[in-house]
């Protein structure tokens, strides 16, 4: 049977890729991030997973203002970096797991959770980004990966409390798939910040860090922040949090191992949560 | 729970320098976004260099948007239903970071933008509503 052993919270900012595609970790303004991550590396190696159910957002990439979903799973075999206008990133290709992502997404619709479907999509930074956080540069990425793309670039975003009922039957679908797999969900993106207008640049270190304090034993008091509180407090672009509600949801009785918080990577706020799994239902 | 779409548009929008992708900005800017788009293919991006005019010929947008286009004008962009990393796009193009863009959104040069950002990033206090920015 295959069950949900740990979740990580992690920003998916482009800067941080294009400095591991540089190799440029250990200059002065990337290294105390770079050096941040190295416990969270260190624990997922432990932790071992053999699959990623992957939470993200696809910014203008594999998906563009023809069709808006907001909930769509990929069920391909493999997925390609787009290219973002720098060309791709020079990454492997990420290998996704089609019997498992076809699994979740039957489980999901039954369970009424009404998800699109993708055959075939590239993926963008918000995928590659957090692979690269938590895997370094491999040859190969270590972990198939299930990508489930959220809306939240375009309002109304789902709101957080549809996001970790969704993780919550996330955890059921992956309970009911036969095979023996280890999965990780990460919920990735924010945190904090604002890309666009004259309020460009805002961070909210203590929005940012009642988030981080509640997330794990608390979460109910996340689930319940509007559209208003996310996009007035934590900047247009801080509801990407939403996303970490997801991972939150589908964990029972998650214990944090480790966490990580960094101001600025370039205009976001850069936090990263590992939880482990401590039930085995 | 968000309460009516209409209440809330009204708060969003009392959120200073904030352009919210609502479903009727999608709508008001969907050409100037869909060109935007296309520039996430090297082929697009050397036919819009080599002509800019006939290339954005192929999307039928406002003459305002069209002229925030040509002005490289970012918030006029905003304001007129772009989204932020549609145009970003278009500033990639024109080998700009989301520094210099935000420097440019908000009226400051690229070199002060990364020094708030050092500092710790724009403040929230006194940034959350246009109403009480007015009536201090």
């Amino acid at each position: 049977m295959a069950r949900i052993v740990g979740g990580v919270g992690c920003s998916h900012i482009p800067a941080i890729g294009a400095a591991a595609d540089r190799g440029m970790e250990n200059d002065a303004y990337f290294k105390p991030l770079f050096d941040g991550y190295g416990p969270a590396r260190d624990w997922i190696k432990t932790l071992n997973p053999d699959v990623v159910i992957l939470v993200y957002n696809d910014h203008a990439s594999a998906f563009s203002v023809e069709l808006v979903n907001t909930f769509v799973l990929g069920v391909a075999d493999d997925y390609e970096p787009h290219d973002e206008g720098y060309g791709p990133r020079p990454v492997p290709i990420v290998e996704g797991h089609a019997e498992l992502s076809a699994h979740i997404l039957e489980c999901l619709v039954l369970d009424e959770f009404d998800m699109a479907l993708a055959n075939e999509m590239t993926v963008d930074h918000g995928l590659t980004v957090p692979l690269t956080v938590m895997y370094d540069k491999p040859a190969a990425w270590p972990v198939r990966v299930v990508p489930l793309c959220v809306n939240v670039i375009k309002y109304p975003q789902p709101t957080g409390n549809r996001c970790f009922k969704l993780g919550q039957a996330l955890r059921r679908a992956v309970a009911s798939y036969p095979d023996d797999l280890r999965v990780v969900v990460f919920g990735t993106g924010g945190m904090s910040h604002q890309l666009q207008g004259e309020r460009a640049g805002l961070i909210n270190r203590d929005f940012d860090t009642y988030f981080l304090d509640n997330l794990c034993d608390s979460p109910d008091v996340l689930t319940r922040l509007s559209h208003l509180e996310y996009i007035r407090d934590a900047g247009s672009e801080g509801i990407e949090l939403i996303m970490w509600l997801m991972m939150r949801g589908a964990l029972k009785a998650p214990a944090e191992r480790y966490r990580f918080y960094h101001v600025p990577m370039s205009n976001t706020a850069a936090g990263l949560v590992c939880y482990e799994e401590t039930l085995n239902d | 729970m968000s309460g009516k779409p209409s209440e809330t548009h009204d708060a969003l929008e009392d959120i200073p320098g904030t352009y919210v992708f609502t479903t009727q900005r999608c709508r008001d800017g969907y050409q100037l976004n869909r060109f935007c788009k296309t520039l996430d293919n090297a082929d697009n991006r050397a036919r819009f260099r080599e002509d800019p005019e006939a290339y954005l010929e192929q999307f039928p947008m406002t003459a305002e948007q069209r002229a925030a286009v040509d002005n490289r004008d970012w918030l006029g962009m905003l304001q007129l239903g772009g989204n932020i990393y549609y145009t970003f796009k278009l500033a990639v193009f024109d080998g700009l970071t989301m520094q210099h863009v935000g420097g440019l959104m908000s009226q400051m040069t690229v070199d002060e933008f990364r020094q708030m950002m050092l500092d710790g990033g724009r403040k929230v206090q006194g940034n959350t509503s246009k109403r009480q920015q007015e009536t201090r």
